[in-house]
């Protein structure tokens, strides 16, 4: 019998400074970054500014980018544009992972399906999704669900190949065992499979997420008049070059929250333990 | 409660038309019974028990459990592999519990039930511990809770002991006859280890290669525990070697030759 020593955790609350002190050493390299960012950003807009041939773009400089940030949350305008683009962004990968997963479940379950789909997928796969775009077009009645189709077109690759790799990499005996215990079709796929595979899943939903929101700003230079690429064409057809550069920036910003919400999510569904 | 198994002529090809791997096995186990399985690497000692379980069909023949024939895995028969194969995603007491979710039992019950059996096995302070930070044979222990949370009739082993170290091996070689034999679970277990099968069993049977018969039995009248020093045990030992080597200079001839003779000694 194994006679484990608990060991007590009698931490005295945690002291304020102390955790602020360690918060500032975990951040102090990223900070770094950022500074040395924004420092180049700042060099480039004083070149432009003092070149004859580009006075013009000096707006893209951080002072007037960041009052142009300012402005645009103030205003409230920005949140319409946002809120367009996440909308966009979010119905198509719904889609995606509604198509993406069940077909990646299929094709890792059974070798035939993966091979008869291999060379198809890998072909679609390598087609850029803007190239869909007249297709789409044709295809949708609005603009808005033409899009989506691109953000589907986008994301439906990585959750498809990663979802099956899961599969794939299930361990054959988990399938004899929970058949042994007396497992349904069903309860297997719920309890066992579903799990499984979860961490690769939400591997590719994080790709696919990557690759969805490069893909959305071009698509929504076409045809609609919202959402953030088309926030980007209209600063540019105005010359209101701090205001793109400003949508820049928010893109840049919620591309990094959308990653940092699914590495969060990778996190929680992975049960390795290290 | 255990229940009897009946194998009656079970003969087996993985390809139509081809070898078989099993021939003929007929044989029956009673309810309550510890029966030992042994055979060289390849004679299709796990591809009987996979019958047992419900997991393959024979090409011929059939497996009863009582009067009811076996043609899906239930968890009434129940097997124990060489892996554990717990769900890394799952507590402790999750895994030992999965077969009570299957079978739709309330969490309430199932976990009432399940905490008695950890107890049992010696993992009453590891219940709610993540499976990956257990060791080998503290792994199969959750295994064995889970297979006998479901109260099988019919318990089946896999060599399951065979990679774990010599200490735990020898306790858990010791439990799993006290425990079937407790609850009068029909007990069947495939080994390499002859000791294995005389301190584990009530009946050897011993199976040939090439096809796969079963070509002698042995039955074990020792009282329990075994003690594997005991005079008794190293003649019993040595009886089963011997019949080992007899079953090898039947295999050594050519097929069309007369088949050994099938040797009961009771
Ligand atoms: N799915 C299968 N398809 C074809 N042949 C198989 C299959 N499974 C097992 N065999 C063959 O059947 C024979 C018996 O295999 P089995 O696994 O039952 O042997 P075993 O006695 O359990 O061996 P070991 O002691 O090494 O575990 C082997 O020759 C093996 O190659
Ligand atoms: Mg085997």
């Amino acid at each position: 019998m194994s006679q484990s020593t608990t060991v007590s955790h009698t931490h005295s609350a945690p002291q304020f400074p102390a955790r602020l002190g360690s918060w500032l050493k975990s951040a102090q390299y990223p900070l770094i970054g950022i500074v040395v960012l924004l420092a180049l950003w700042w060099f480039g807009g004083w070149l432009i500014a003092n070149n004859p041939d580009t006075q013009a773009f000096a707006a893209f400089a951080p002072g007037p980018t960041f009052e142009a940030l300012g402005y645009l949350i103030s205003s409230g305008s920005l949140w319409g544009t946002i809120g367009s683009s996440l909308y966009r962004i979010l119905t198509g990968l719904f889609w995606g992972v509604v198509i993406g997963v069940p077909v990646g479940v299929v094709i890792g379950y059974f070798a035939q399906a993966m091979q008869v789909s291999n060379l198809p997928f890998q072909f679609l796969r390598m087609i850029s999704p803007l190239a869909w775009m007249p297709i789409a077009v044709l295809a949708f009645e609005t603009w808005d669900a033409a899009i989506i189709f691109l953000i589907v077109m986008a994301s439906v690759w990585p959750i498809i190949f990663s979802t099956a790799h899961g599969v794939k990499r299930i361990d054959p005996n988990w399938f004899k065992v929970a058949r042994n215990l007396g497992a349904s079709g069903w309860q297997m796929l719920h309890r066992i499979i579903m799990p499984a595979i979860m961490m690769d899943v939400m591997a590719g939903i994080r790709l696919a997420v990557g690759v969805a929101w490069v893909v959305l700003v071009p698509a929504e230079y076409l045809g609609v008049t919202s959402g953030l690429g088309y926030a980007i064409n209209d600063a540019r057809d105005t010359l209101e070059y701090d205001t793109l550069a400003a949508v820049v920036i928010v893109i840049g910003v919620i591309g990094y929250g959308l990653d940092w919400v699914c590495a969060r999510l990778l996190q929680r569904f992975n049960w390795h333990v290290e | 409660m255990g229940a009897t198994i009946t194998l009656d002529f079970i003969t087996h090809r993985f390809r139509a038309g081809g070898a078989p791997t099993l021939e003929n096995i007929d044989n029956r186990i009673e309810a309550g019974e510890r029966v030992a399985l042994i055979g060289r690497s390849g004679c299709g000692k796990s591809t009987l028990l996979h019958m047992l379980a419900g997991l393959l069909l024979p090409s011929e023949g059939c497996v009863r459990v009582n009067s009811h024939q076996v043609t899906k895995p239930s968890a009434k028969w129940n097997m124990m592999f060489q892996k554990p194969s717990l769900y890394p995603w799952m507590s402790v007491q999750e895994n030992a519990a999965l077969g009570l979710l299957f079978a739709g039992q309330p969490k309430q019950e199932a976990s009432a039930r399940v905490s008695e059996l950890l107890d049992k096995v010696g993992l009453h302070d590891k219940k709610d511990v993540n499976v990956q930070s257990l060791s080998g044979g503290q792994q199969q222990r959750v295994a064995l809770a889970r297979s006998l949370a479901t109260d099988p009739e019919v318990l089946l082993l896999d060599e399951p002991f065979s990679a774990l170290d010599a200490f735990t091996r020898s306790a858990l070689q010791e439990d799993v006859p006290a425990i079937c034999g407790a609850r009068g679970i029909t007990m069947v277990i495939v080994t390499h280890d002859i000791d294995e099968a005389i301190t584990m069993a009530d009946r050897v049977l011993i199976m040939s290669q090439n096809p796969g018969r079963i070509v002698s039995e042995l039955k074990v009248d020792l009282p329990w525990p075994r003690n594997s020093s005991s005079q008794e045990f190293q003649t019993l030992r040595n009886e089963l070697m011997q019949r080992f080597r007899d079953t090898d200079d039947g295999l050594s001839g050519r097929k069309s030759q007369p088949e050994p003779a099938v040797r009961r000694v009771v």
